[in-house]
């Protein structure tokens, strides 16, 4: 599939979560073990369903590039009694068509990993029961998206135009905002995805719709003008037509979390990210999880639903998913912590905007840019 | 005749298995598709300019991708045919390697060769054009052509050229007005086969295409994942199917045609000259070896020179895939091998029932085998889905199904190989070895299953290298991680930014090729050996 690439999330925290972790680093007190983290009256009501859901097997569904650390889920059987049986069902696309097309006869009881781009399209088609976790006080507001709690926030990132810092020094200084990149000295240089077949595409597009209502559609007639490439992928674009797969282009659409996954990924190992983020440029992703409706496993679906947003597992999200834990209470390790950018105000619109508008914006802008 | 052995029981194993994993489901997604206003769909797709160019296009690009993949083609199989030399079965097995890359690899690769050879701008810019795309369809489908006319053409009988020199036939001439009608069966089922790919190829169209092509399979594929909209998303798979169907039907009925009565020469090969050999082997240096080269070369290319420690990596757990890399190819392997077994089965069963049973069934079972090639990723794979998710068949997590799913697009190759040879079988053999006594299972054994042994073996490489490399359809059925195959985890590597996970990938790439050339020898070699030399024997 092209869009491989596209699954993988990365982001940026919101200030609480950022100084809750940092607080936690400098010298809070640690957690160890279990859902410690979580106030102990939500562990009593996990235990306490625990009699009942014993021995179960709960299936949670999700796309390709979700990613969990090894005895991560061996902790919520040692808690509860129930077994994870865990599948994927490709891109985040894949994902929701595949989910609606079972609708009613689930293929598993939980889904995770359905994202404010995709969200009000799951609620449309009444993908997922209510279910309000007594976890979520642990979620800042913002995340919570939907007030009737069918899904529950548990991570979130950033798309933004990342650059390889070594094309620009003081002659050409870094773009940092949209608008610099619609300025002919960087003509030739910005790499995209499209918005009708890659997530990240579609996030950057929305960054702009965001950013400049209207006069969206004449900055991407500018965009064209200044030469924008544009690919079907995520791999396409940063392995293909980026520098850092031997590519010419030295700004590419990605994550706000590129940055750590150069660094710790890098071969051989390096101090800094040889690329930046444009903060300016970022548009927020969340992921949510929510019940399958016509699961015959409602209390473990929802214990499973509590355990997403334990300590346990989302402390194990940054180095793994490459995207921010929604709970407050997760600490944040330091090489992410180290490498990340922050965007104060990220672009964002709502998941109703989003759902009635693009199909109608993706049309548009292929016109623009593709035609 | 085999009397005795009734095509209709034998039949029965390959028309239901196409029955419950195919048209079941795909008459379940798309009769759900166009229940209530789904019909109006399709009558305002018929009167949209756009739709119209994205068939256009489709079937365009699948045109001409086949006839090229076809002319570059015939030359290697030439040489495979009627020569023997040194490396023979290698180069046979390694013109399959290309099956079973993943598009974002071959994509990668093919653009480093644009930019290497500065194809990638200017009046030879190849970079994101449609001629990128046809360049990519035969990079993997000339191994299609090459190995299905050159089984076919190995066991024509050279007497009828000889007869046509001595009577002072030009070679030209020779060729066309002997040869070519001789090999036309293959060619006909061959091409079809890869028109079929090249019609519903996905990642080629989208990566190499760089985004301002589209064709059926992409348009399918981005109405009913990106935009929700499964009604055009399945109006266009009708659309597709038909398409598919009217092309079967022609491509089988020339088939039919002319049956060619093969008569084994027992010969032996003589040794190509030095200008056919090195000519064949630029050629397919050009088209096979060079992307692959590229590949090769970034999986060693490390900061500051080449190193085999991405390949070292491999061996240890890699940090980023939840099961080991050794494991994701033991999955790979273990789901080829299911599925080759039951891809040559009943492909087999099929091909041995249509030759002999020649009925408006045998027709219909001929075609119905061809579709899953034909048909989109997304309409098999919801397909599935839908279909397939109450008791008895509640497969959709079983894992069976993606064998399963493999070996419905390794069958056509199996039917279309084994049809010619099958069809090129002299009857009067078979009627003499029951006049002689022989039992009709008898004859099946001495008779057709060595004759057609070769074919065999090819077809179960191709049903081996197809499950191999095959993400489209499967990619839609749910997978437990632990049984991630060996391009999933290709794909999961190249999904995160980090100049390790990159090298990994590209070195994975380059191990999934070796063991797909080496099993691909190893079933060539096995097969040979096994089912013994037919020459003496008859």
């Amino acid at each position: 599939m092209p869009a491989e690439g596209d699954s993988m999330y990365f982001g940026l925290t919101t200030l609480i979560a950022f100084s809750l972790g940092l607080l936690s680093a400098c010298g809070g007190t640690p957690t160890t073990g279990g859902v410690s983290g979580v106030p102990s009256t939500i562990v009593a009501a996990i235990t306490s369903d625990a009699g009942s859901i014993d021995g179960q097997v709960v299936t949670l569904i999700t796309h390709d590039s979700f990613r969990v650390s090894e005895f991560t889920f061996e902790t919520f059987t040692a808690d509860t009694g129930v077994e994870v049986e865990l599948l994927a069902t490709g891109d985040t696309g894949q994902m929701l068509a595949s989910a609606i097309m079972t609708a009613g006869n689930p293929v598993g009881d939980v889904m995770y990993g359905i994202d404010n781009t995709f969200l009000q399209r799951a609620l449309d088609a009444e993908l997922f029961e209510v279910y309000e976790s007594p976890a979520l006080g642990l979620v800042p507001p913002d995340l919570i998206l939907d007030p009737q709690h069918r899904v529950t926030p548990i991570d979130f990132g950033d798309v933004c135009a990342n650059y390889w810092i070594d094309r620009f020094d003081d002659e050409l200084p870094p773009p940092t905002d949209l608008l610099d990149l619609i300025d002919p000295i960087y003509e030739g240089l910005l790499v995209v995805q499209n918005p009708e077949t890659s997530s990240p595409g579609l996030a950057f597009l929305l960054a702009t719709i965001a950013e400049f209502g209207d006069g969206w559609e004449e900055y991407w007639h500018s965009l064209r003008q200044n030469k924008v490439a544009v690919t079907a992928g995520w791999a396409d674009a940063y392995y293909g037509e980026f520098v850092a797969g031997g590519g010419e282009r030295p700004i590419v659409v990605s994550y706000a979390s590129s940055p750590p996954a150069e660094v710790i990924y890098a071969d051989p190992p390096v101090e800094t990210a040889p690329t930046a983020v444009m903060v300016d440029t970022c548009f927020r992703q969340i992921e949510f999880a929510g019940i399958l409706a016509g699961t015959d496993q409602r209390l473990a679906a929802e214990a499973l639903i509590d355990f997403l947003l334990s300590d346990t597992f989302q402390q194990d999200i940054p180095l793994n998913m490459f995207v921010f834990p929604a709970s407050n209470a997760a600490e944040l390790p330091p090489v992410f912590l180290d490498h990340v950018t922050l965007p104060d105000q990220p672009h964002i619109l709502t998941p109703a905007e989003i759902e009635t508008n693009r199909n109608a914006w993706t049309d548009r802008w292929t016109e623009i840019v593709l035609r | 005749m085999t009397r005795g052995l009734r095509p209709i029981f034998l039949a029965a194993v390959p028309a239901g298995f196409l029955g419950i994993f195919f048209l079941y489901p795909v008459i379940s997604i798309v009769g759900r598709g166009l229940s209530g206003e789904g019909f109006s769909r399709l009558t305002e797709l018929a009167s949209s300019a756009t739709f119209r160019g994205v068939v256009w296009f489709t079937f365009w690009q699948a045109t001409v991708s086949t006839c090229l993949t076809v002319f570059l083609a015939f030359p290697g199989s030439y040489l495979l045919a009627r020569y023997q030399f040194r490396g023979k079965a290698l180069l046979r097995a390694l013109t399959t390697v290309p099956f079973v890359l993943p598009t974002v690899v071959v994509g990668s690769a093919f653009s480093a060769l644009f930019g290497r050879l500065s194809f990638d701008s200017g009046a030879l810019g190849l970079h994101h054009t449609v001629w990128a795309i046809i360049g990519a369809h035969v990079f993997f489908n000339i191994a299609v052509i090459l190995r299905t006319v050159g089984a076919f053409w190995e066991g024509l009988d050279p007497l009828f050229e000889e007869q046509a020199y001595v009577l002072g036939t030009g070679k030209w001439r020779t060729f066309r007005m002997v040869t070519l009608p001789r090999l036309g069966p293959a060619i006909a089922a061959s091409a079809s086969i890869v028109f079929l790919f090249c019609t519903t190829s996905f990642g080629v169209i989208l990566i190499l295409g760089g985004s301002r092509r589209a064709t059926l399979e992409t348009e399918i594929w981005r109405h009913a994942v990106w935009r929700g909209d499964m009604r055009s998303a399945t109006a266009m798979a009708l659309v597709q199917l038909m398409a598919v169907v009217a092309m079967v039907v022609v491509s089988n009925w020339l088939q039919r045609k002319r049956g060619i009565v093969q008569r084994r020469s027992s010969r032996s090969q003589p040794r190509p000259s030095r200008s056919l050999l090195l000519g064949n082997l630029t050629l397919l240096t050009v088209v096979l070896a060079l992307p692959i080269l590229v590949l090769f070369e970034r999986s060693i290319a490390v900061k500051g020179g080449y190193s085999f420690r991405n390949y070292l990596a491999l061996i240890h757990k890699v940090d980023f895939l939840p099961v080991s890399v050794l494991a994701t190819l033991k999955n790979s392997l273990i789901f080829a091998v299911i599925a080759t077994i039951l891809a040559v089965v009943v492909g087999g069963l099929a091909a041995f029932s249509i030759v002999n049973w020649r009925g408006w069934w045998a027709h219909m079972l001929d075609l119905g085998m061809m579709l899953p090639l034909g048909v989109s990723a997304v309409t098999l794979g919801f397909g599935m889905l839908v279909a397939l998710d109450q008791p008895p068949l509640d497969l959709r997590t079983s894992r069976w199904l993606v064998p399963v799913a493999h070996s419905l697009i390794g069958v056509p190759f199996v039917i279309r190989i084994l049809l010619p040879a099958l069809r090129s079988i002299d009857n009067r053999l078979r009627e003499a070895a029951a006049v002689l006594g022989a039992s009709p299972f008898r004859v099946v054994r001495e008779i057709d299953l060595q004759i057609v042994r070769k074919a065999a073996v090819v077809s179960a490489a191709f049903a081996f290298a197809v499950s191999l490399g095959e993400f489209g359809a499967t990619s839609f059925l749910p997978r437990h991680p632990d049984r991630i195959t060996a391009p999933v985890a290709l794909f999961r590597l190249l999904g995160t930014p980090g100049d390790l996970l990159r090298g990994q990938a590209m070195a994975l790439a380059v191990v999934l090729m070796l063991l797909t050339g080496t099993c691909v020898l190893l079933i060539e070699l096995f097969g040979r050996s096994r089912l013994g030399n037919v020459r003496g024997d008859l």
